[in-house]
């Protein structure tokens, strides 16, 4: 069973450097916000790592995980595990997926007759600002302006990830940039996945409260390494007509770092 | 969203939990109130290292107990009858309260003064003794403003929480005979200490809650600040706890660093101000103490719980209510919004064992999973994994639910479980996945502007023009 509130600095940090990795890059990448994805892609390619795109990916099975469709989530999940054949690390711009991947694929898959598959699959997922840290030791010099930034770190990424440390760390390691903590940085988004739809009065007040505290900072960017907290912040922001630039970490890290983004300003 | 939109909680559950979170007042006092509780807890927990050590401790402790419950209890009321404190079973509220009042009417009782006891307003008491023409006035500061109120607790710990000084002021003048109006603090304690004290002297029967019971000495632990706790168990000729039966442990041995877990992690105090062993009536010779000791052991659904290997961690629960004290809804709609005896993240996983998930399922749902309660929980419960288990028990097909939860099944709906087989049917198939991403991103024209419950708080979500796989370039 999965401890909570320990630190979940993943055991399988190597000391080579790997050469290969899979990328999943998450159907909510994919489909609302690829310029994350190409510019993980980017970044990872950078550090002279062979980034794998298996094109038959689709979905982590979260959302059907939390909603109580288990059946419907395994079904999916299930597709994934035979993705990745070769012993590579596979790399996720995402820690809500990662920790959906790593935490629970052992458990929901647990007595089938993939279980072994899954606990294979679960134990070589990396977020990717834990990967670049901790895998890459990533360290560039950082070529932008001066800038301030938030950071909103995913509740995932937090608790079943060691991407808290990673990401922080990544920002900290960028001279330029000072890093602002916006009041209860810790706390949840409000965003929950089907959450934010089957409960938009409680996801309003939690959402209004966090982009509030967000824009009080008055930083340049709001940073995460989340794209569902990215949108669900973002997009109410917009919403309220007090819009903030979202940026997922790998478009900021890569255009901090003097690479060239995908975006060229939409996200 | 490419995700099916398709449900509706409970309206009334929604529509409490909105009326809290857009009113300004609520909202800054419920997180001054959190901000609070969450520094007060921190401080008590200044080496991590030594708190997950002691959450261990406590995990274990919790579940050993659980898994000899029969036995525990069996012990339990060996030691307390040889004690001299009766022991009473009750399988539901109506035996718990029915149980009560034969007690009370045996000695002609006509007041009780009530310590505090969530397992009391579990049963409803007070309404119970009402009926039967007791009167029953609560001691503990928080449960009086509330009992005064004509309201109902709104925090485990701190009943009153949601009210405000100037409102408690307001209360007090209005409802307590010859009380001017006064906000001070202290003055406003003193008059209800007075009210109290002379309710004391004259009560046939006290209540009290449990916190735990040790099953090897027969004694009942009980930690309190008010004082009132001890009061309402010795002074009346009669004590009356009352609790469920999951708060058994084996040793004595066993109790000080639940103690410990649970008044850091609730008040963010060391050790309470009280803390009552209590192991008998008064015995020949002594100078005070009840003529009588009983003992009220509640199940309400709780053996439901506990014969589920997943779900039996529910009752690991001692109460602290840090769960709720970290939790963005609990800060965002209050404890009443919740419609339940017990609110927060506890009282999401705990109550449909008490009330059926028919009529709690929404509750499960109203969460964001974020694992802030499980993170602090000083015994570990998993509460996020119980959330889901739950919602997967609601929404089963009712035909194949199975016993395991009343009122599995009850969130069920065929239209529902199509959208999700439609959607499983896409995501398992790459051809089709690929179909249906490449089709909702040509297509994203059409996608629709408003998105059910996204968009009252969004902008709307619009695919890309191009998706990920499109773009990288790939030999
Ligand atoms: S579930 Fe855990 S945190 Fe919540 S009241 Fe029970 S012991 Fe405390």
């Amino acid at each position: 069973m999965k401890k909570y509130g320990v630190d979940n600095v993943m055991a399988n940090a190597s000391n080579q450097k790997p050469q290969d990795v899979y990328f999943f890059c998450t159907c909510l990448v994919d489909l609302f916000v690829p310029e994350a994805g190409l510019d993980a892609v980017a970044l990872l390619e950078r550090e002279g790592v062979r980034v794998h795109f298996p094109e038959d990916q689709t979905c982590c099975g979260q959302p059907a995980y939390t909603s109580g469709q288990p059946e419907e989530a395994l079904a999916v999940a299930r597709q994934q595990l035979d993705l990745f054949p070769e012993p590579w690390p596979i790399v996720l711009p995402s820690g809500s997926c990662a920790g959906m991947m790593r935490h629970h694929y052992p458990t929901m898959f647990k007595g089938t007759a993939d279980a072994a598959k899954a606990e294979a699959v679960a134990g070589r997922v990396w977020e990717l600002s834990e990967f670049l840290v901790r895998s890459l030791n990533f360290n560039r010099p950082d070529c932008g302006q001066s800038c301030s930034v938030a950071l909103h770190t995913s509740c995932s990424a937090r608790r079943e990830t060691g991407a808290l440390s990673a990401t922080r760390s990544l920002i900290q390691g960028l001279e330029g940039v000072s890093l602002k903590v916006q009041e209860h940085e810790s706390e949840c988004c409000g965003f929950g996945g089907m959450f934010s739809v089957r409960h938009p009065e409680i996801s309003g007040g939690i959402v209004r409260d966090k982009v509030a505290s967000i824009a009080a900072c008055e930083t340049d960017a709001l940073i995460t390494g989340d794209c569902g907290c990215m949108l669900n912040i973002t997009g109410h922001a917009a919403k309220i007509g007090r819009p903030l630039n979202g940026k997922h970490l790998a478009t900021f890290l890569l255009e901090r770092t003097g690479g060239k983004t995908a975006a060229e300003g939409k996200l | 969203m490419n995700q099916p939109l398709h449900f509706v909680p409970s309206d009334e559950f929604r529509q409490r939990a909105q009326a809290v979170v857009e009113n300004p007042a609520l909202q800054k006092s419920f997180r001054g109130a959190m901000d609070f509780l969450q520094n007060k807890r921190l401080a008590q927990f200044p080496d991590d290292v030594a708190l997950q050590r002691l959450r261990d401790l406590g995990e274990a402790i919790r579940q050993y107990s659980l898994s000899k419950l029969p036995d525990l209890l069996e012990t339990l009321e060996a030691k307390l009858t040889a004690n001299g404190i009766q022991v009473h079973w009750a399988e539901t509220p109506e035996d718990a309260n029915r149980i009560f009042i034969e007690i009370a009417q045996a000695q002609g009782a006509r007041a009780v003064i009530k310590g505090k006891s969530m397992v009391s307003e579990e049963v409803e008491l007070n309404h119970a003794l009402q009926a039967a023409g007791i009167e029953a006035l609560e001691s503990d500061m928080g449960e009086y403003i509330v009992q005064l109120a004509d309201e109902k607790p709104s925090h485990i710990i701190m009943p009153a929480i949601h009210k405000t000084k100037v409102e408690i002021a307001e209360l007090f003048a209005e409802r307590i005979p010859g009380v001017d109006y006064t906000d001070s603090v202290d003055e406003l304690i003193q008059i209800g200490r007075k009210v109290l004290r002379d309710k004391f002297a004259t009560a046939d029967i006290g209540v009290s809650g449990v916190n735990l019971m040790v099953a090897e000495t027969g004694t009942l632990c009980l930690v309190e600040n008010e004082g009132n706790g001890r009061m309402s168990t010795t002074v009346p000729r009669i004590h009356v706890a009352i609790t469920g039966i999951e708060k058994v442990v084996e040793k004595l041995t066993h109790v000080p660093p639940l103690l410990s877990l649970l008044t850091r992690s609730a008040t963010g105090q060391a050790i309470t101000t009280y803390v009552n062993m209590i192991s008998s009536p008064r015995k020949p010779g002594e100078l005070d103490g009840p003529d009588e000791v009983h003992l009220i052991l509640l199940d309400n659904g709780r053996t439901q719980a506990y014969a589920d290997p997943q779900l039996r961690s529910t009752l690991q629960c001692i109460r602290c209510g840090a769960c709720m004290n970290h939790c963005p809804v609990y800060t965002r709609i209050g404890g009443h919004a919740y419609g339940t005896t017990y609110p927060g993240p506890i009282g999401k996983i705990i109550s449909p064992h008490l009330l059926g998930l028919d009529s709690t399922y929404a509750l499960a749902t109203a969460s964001t999973l974020c694992g802030a309660c499980a993170e602090v929980c000083p015994v570990r419960i998993p509460i996020p994994d119980l959330l889901i288990r739950l919602r997967t028990e609601a929404y089963k097909n009712p035909a194949t639910a199975g016993e395991a939860v009343r009122g599995a099944g009850s969130a069920y709906s065929s239209v529902a479980m199509a959208l999700w087989h439609g959607w499983a049917a896409t995501y398992r198939y790459p051809t089709l996945y690929r179909l249906f991403t490449w089709c909702a991103s040509r297509l994203r024209f059409l996608t629709p502007r408003k998105q059910g419950g996204w968009t009252r708080n969004h902008v709307a979500m619009q695919p890309a023009k191009r998706r990920f796989r499109d773009r990288l370039n790939r030999p």
